[in-house]
């Protein structure tokens, strides 16, 4: 693996989006940086600005509001960068599939890197994800 | 050869790259020291290396449209200009005392200040409403603590016989003893103390960055290599402001192996003490911290450039 990669991989900022969530998702992300898992130690921080991130953290059902706003965070966001699909809401809408307001699944508006599943999903189940993330820009590079 | 050996010193000893890789590591022990604190691992001694070569080198460079260009790109770069010819100039003083020239703590303090307004102009340069409500919180923020701070660095000119060179201060401390000994040191130490914490926007004076309310505040707009530039030159300060106190109150940076250990160890507490204050503290608003600097600290200031004057 190559500096870059190397580099790319040992610092993510990661910009959190909630495109109408319950709300559980957006708590269970900050549980991650908590003493107890501490995303930090693998240079993973929380950043306020869209234009400071190397991924999006998209969590909720992706309402039909929501969708130009994504669109337009996603430009925003300096390349190369990840999109990253937090929860069952955010892989494939969950249980608010047949709403009047959710548009689409946000992988039909924008190209997504990683789903990470569950409702809301456990830490660790963000911590393996990650590893997914890694593992994926790594290979990448290989081919 | 001469400005060869200029040039030298101010790309690599002791200027950039070896300021802003001390910085760097400070910026680390920060992190680090944070993260105890709040009972976490905190995050691996590269991590800063990694930010910025990531930032400088592999993230894309966005520009607002409608910006102006000169005003947004350049202002990182006389920012990080400023913060490294401050620690060329303390550095290069601290061997050879006599290298200085007249009026240069002036000239420090000046540079000093460059960095915030340089943040400022660029924030109002981006066009972003946050951007301008951190800039204008930077702007107030720097009337409030400039005060103090001047009054406090009269206090070693003072009692140095009214030397205005670095050199002359450092001279009269190795013979006279520091300056932190009298009472009228400790003082203006302390209001010293309180005014690097702002300079260095940590808290509870970050409200110019406040994630919480206005995002980044200042740097909202900045990405890529703009945003690389300004976290180097803010690990500069890091490193630069300690090492000013150093001079001014603990008789300047030493070269034989014992005063360096201590200079060492100075460093150390003071950079623990400032990340100690900035964990331990929540943000004030910012009328709160115009009246603190203004009020307390600005009169314990006085109070310790008094005592000086009396020879305490
Ligand atoms: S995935 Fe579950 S917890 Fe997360 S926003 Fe959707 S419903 Fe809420």
């Amino acid at each position: 693996m190559g500096l870059k990669e190397k580099i790319l991989t040992k610092s993510l900022y990661v910009f959190h989006l909630s495109s109408g969530s319950c709300n559980n998702c957006d708590i269970e992300i900050l549980d991650c940086l908590t003493p107890r898992y501490d995303l930090e130690r693998f240079g993973i921080v929380l950043v306020g600005s869209v234009k400071h991130a190397d991924a999006l953290l998209c969590t909720g059902s992706t309402n039909r509001l929501c969708v130009p706003r994504i669109k337009k965070l996603y430009e925003m966001m300096p390349k190369p960068g990840f999109v990253i699909a937090w929860g069952a809401c955010g892989s494939s809408r969950g249980v608010f599939k047949d709403s009047y307001n959710t548009g689409s699944p946000l992988d039909e508006i924008i190209p997504v890197d990683l789903y990470i599943p569950g409702c809301p999903p456990k830490p660790e189940a963000v911590i393996a994800g990650v590893k997914k993330l890694l593992d994926k820009v790594n290979a990448v590079k290989k081919k | 050869m001469k400005i060869f050996e200029y040039l030298f010193m101010f790309l690599v000893f002791p200027g950039f790259i070896f300021s802003s890789t001390i910085g760097l590591l400070a910026g680390w022990v920060d992190r680090k020291l944070t993260a105890r604190v709040q009972w976490r691992v905190g995050p691996p001694w590269y991590q800063n290396f990694v930010d910025v070569i990531k930032l400088l080198f592999y993230k894309e460079t966005l520009i607002p449209v409608n910006v102006s260009k000169p005003i947004f790109l350049g202002m990182p770069l006389l920012s990080l200009a400023s913060a490294t010819i401050v620690s060329t100039i303390l550095l290069v003083i601290s061997r050879f005392p006599q290298a200085g020239f007249l009026g240069d703590l002036i000239v420090v303090i000046y540079l000093l200040m460059i960095p915030a307004i340089a943040l400022m102009l660029g924030a109002f340069a981006s066009e972003n409403p946050l951007a301008s409500l951190g800039a204008s919180r930077e702007m107030k923020l720097m009337l409030a603590y400039e005060l103090p701070f001047i009054i406090s660095v009269l206090v070693p000119v003072i009692k140095c016989g009214y030397a205005i060179k670095v050199g002359d201060i450092i001279t009269y401390q190795s013979l006279h003893g520091h300056i932190i000994a009298g009472a009228s040191g400790v003082i203006s130490f302390i209001v010293m103390l309180l005014c690097v914490q702002a300079k260095l926007g940590f808290a509870p004076f970050d409200m110019p960055e406040a994630e919480t309310e206005i995002m980044a505040g200042s740097y909202i707009e900045y990405s890529g290599k703009a945003l690389g530039v300004f976290k180097l030159s803010k690990a500069i300060l890091l490193f630069v402001l300690p090492v000013l106190m150093i001079i001014l109150y603990f008789g300047g940076i030493g070269f034989d192996v014992e005063t360096f250990i201590k200079n060492v160890a100075g460093y150390l507490a003071i950079l623990a003490a400032i990340v100690v204050i900035k964990n331990t503290n929540p943000r004030v608003r910012i009328d709160q911290a115009v009246r603190f600097f203004w009020g307390p600290v600005t009169a314990l200031a006085i109070i310790s450039a008094v005592l000086a004057y009396f020879g305490y």
